[in-house]
């Protein structure tokens, strides 16, 4: 039996630049996550009027995963193809956010609308509507980038059967500061998933 | 072949009790936790299952009167205290918290924000115990209490890890208040799960603790499958179909080798709002599980979100050893489309396996199947 | 009535974030859910919490909440006849 994993497609967005499988795709010098995130929509033409609804982690999260399903293929209504993320700031800066809301008790309105994305798996449940996963998902926090955690618990994903791939992500939103290092493990590909690898796709 | 992973010992902190045996006895008398408060000024007259500040301060009392700990701290750290109680700790043990809004209050209390970090707080717990390893944190919406569980028997499936502490902790805060009652989805009076009348959840809080190994002695049962699928559907409103809860279901009992007439109850979900209810009772029936026996505990604890899928396991768990199928408090009539079956009164029935299920915002679903074990 | 029409409009695209849209676009009679700008039952509590924030119209029952929003012009209309603000 074949007990080699691979990296099949990889993503990194951070610094307001995008690379897609080593090649840098996109770039940009403006102001903030969020225009960023709107001129990167525009220029992959993701054309889904929803990604204005949701929070910064979530739009991160979707961009990364949308710009790697895009390659692959997919069927149109049904995916098998597990969704292991992972950060370490939870959902906290979108708490805040919702916070405000509740904090002056004369001018009182929470919003439901952000009160959903105080939770960090929502990310998780955006990707798999648009890209119809029917899958084994999870959401994980850590205190430090945990790589190996999450590349034993992906593979197992795979050996047991539970799932025939996984998008593996570190998705990070925090006053500001973003990162998402994202890609498909398969049983095919060329780049060995080893630690070395993956931490070379995180840092780079 | 997969290694075996196995359930030794168990605990809860609830408003009924501060442990298993004194809440499972108020469970099958059809006790609440449940109460009309007004301590939220925002929102008189709100019915919610709180636990007493003092009982929690005199049993943290008798552990320990060092260091500075939050309320969810030390209800955490008495859960698992009796779960660790004679065991040795090595770098072959793990913990692994289950919370959805962990120490969410202190963002009302002008600290910084980073202070209410979930990781911050599981390192806190393991520094506390003594662990040795990196602890393990699932924040996966309303199913985070079962997916821990499911998380530490596969981490023991393919890691080099013996044995995995899980404790699963929520309390009941304006934060999540405010929102569940933006989203119109509280109830006014004690919830009613299934039920005709059903108008919406009761919050809760609750803290639950669970020792898993690979070692079969003095286990109480055999985890025999679990999965969590994704509903690809709404970010906050339930499947139609029950199409991710179903092919959890699926998978789980795939994964156990055992035909769904094997299930003898089902511990399900069960918030008492009208969609969450309506798409589980479809899910079950299409896993051909209509005459298994079911029940929520949501009228006995209200919604402890990422505490109550391990809470509700723990007390299935003791219902299995004993025989016994739960009563559903808070259920009078018949209030989904697919005739799901409810008591509402314990009944004695010999069992071997059960089913328990979760379902929350994010589409997410969880199943997972345990075997009693005859010791 | 029509201010208040205007007003809704520039309103309802600012709190629900739809970008791709402007004023002009949205008709008065346009159903807001469904096939119209496609609104989901987020947008439905987020639209109760603007009639409270804006107009203190509190509505509880999502029932009610149905006939009201279904158009610009339901929506102008009963904020005209309920509003406290």
């Amino acid at each position: 039996m074949n007990n080699n994993f691979y990296i099949k497609s990889s993503v990194s967005i951070k610094k307001h630049k995008i690379v897609l499988d080593e090649t840098e795709v996109f770039s940009s010098a403006t102001d903030g996550f969020t225009a960023f995130s709107k001129e990167a929509y525009k220029n992959f033409e993701i054309n889904y009027p929803k990604f204005f609804k949701m929070d910064n982690l979530s739009k991160l999260a979707f961009l990364g995963a949308d710009l790697l399903l895009k390659k692959q293929g997919l069927n149109a209504t049904d995916n098998d193809i597990a969704l292991i993320l992972a950060n370490k700031s939870s959902s906290l800066d979108t708490d805040a956010t919702y916070q405000e809301t509740i904090a002056d008790k004369e001018n009182y309105f929470p919003s439901p609308a952000v009160f959903v994305y105080t939770l960090p798996n929502i990310c998780i449940g955006e990707i798999s509507i648009k890209h119809k996963l029917y899958a084994e998902n999870s959401f994980f926090i850590f205190e430090d980038f945990n790589p190996k955690f999450l590349k034993e618990y992906s593979e197992f994903l795979i050996q047991s059967k539970k799932t025939t791939q996984v998008l593996w992500g570190w998705v990070e939103y925090f006053k500001k500061d973003y990162q998402a290092t994202m890609y498909l493990i398969s049983k095919e590909g060329k780049q060995v998933h080893s630690l070395e690898n993956i931490t070379k796709i995180y840092t780079q | 072949m997969s290694k075996e992973v196995y359930i030794t010992k168990t605990n809860c902190i609830t408003p009924l009790g501060f442990d298993v045996q004194s809440n499972f006895k108020a469970v099958l008398e059809k006790k609440t936790g449940v109460s009309s408060t007004n301590t939220y000024a925002q929102f008189p007259e709100i019915y919610l299952a709180e636990i007493l500040d003092a009982e929690i301060d005199k049993h943290f009392s008798k552990l320990t009167s060092e260091g500075t700990y939050t309320r969810l701290e030390k209800l955490a750290i008495l859960a698992l205290q009796p779960v660790l109680e004679g065991k040795q700790i090595t770098n072959k043990s793990v913990l692994i918290l289950s919370s959805t809004k962990g120490n969410i209050k202190l963002l009302q209390e002008n600290t910084a924000i980073a202070e209410a970090n979930l990781g911050k707080l599981a390192q806190k717990i393991a520094n506390f115990f003594g662990f040795s390893t990196q602890p393990i944190v699932v924040s996966n919406a309303c199913v985070s209490g079962v997916m821990a569980l499911s998380v530490a028997k596969r981490m023991l499936q393919f890691s080099e890890y013996e044995e995995a502490f899980v404790v699963a902790a929520d309390e009941v805060s304006e934060f999540v208040i405010s929102g569940f009652n933006s989203f119109q989805a509280l109830s006014n009076q004690l919830c009613k799960p299934y039920d005709k009348d059903r108008k919406g959840i009761n919050l809760g809080e609750a803290v639950a603790a669970a020792h898993l190994t690979l070692k079969k002695e003095t286990a109480l049962v055999r985890i025999a499958g679990d999965a969590s699928v994704n509903d690809a559907n709404h970010i906050s409103g339930p499947s139609r179909t029950g199409e991710g809860l179903f092919r959890s279901i699926k998978a789980a009992l795939n994964e156990a080798e055992i035909p769904s007439e094997d299930i003898d109850f089902i511990s399900s979900h069960g918030t008492a709002t009208l969609y969450n209810d309506e798409m589980e009772a479809i899910a079950f029936g299409r896993s051909n599980l209509l005459d298994k026996p079911l029940f929520s505990l949501k009228a006995n604890y209200g919604h402890t979100l990422g505490a109550s899928g391990l809470l509700e396991t723990v007390i299935s768990i003791e219902a299995l050893q004993q025989n016994t199928i739960l009563p559903s408090l808070g259920y009078k009539e018949m209030g989904v489309s697919q005739p799901v079956t409810i008591y509402t009164l314990p009944k004695e029935v010999k069992t071997t396996y059960f089913l328990k299920t979760a379902s929350g915002f994010g589409g997410c679903n969880t199943a997972m199947v345990f075997e009693k074990l005859m010791n | 009535m029509d201010n208040l029409k205007l007003e809704l409009k520039t309103k309802i695209i600012e709190t629900l974030n739809l970008e791709d849209l402007s004023v002009e676009e949205i008709a008065d009679n346009d159903p807001l859910f469904g096939d119209g700008l496609g609104l989901d039952s987020i947008d439905a509590l987020e639209l109760i919490v603007l009639m409270d924030k804006d107009y203190g119209i509190k509505l509880t029952d999502p029932k009610e909440g149905k006939s009201i929003f279904q158009s610009i012009q339901t929506m102008a209309t009963y904020i005209e006849q309920n509003r406290t603000k």
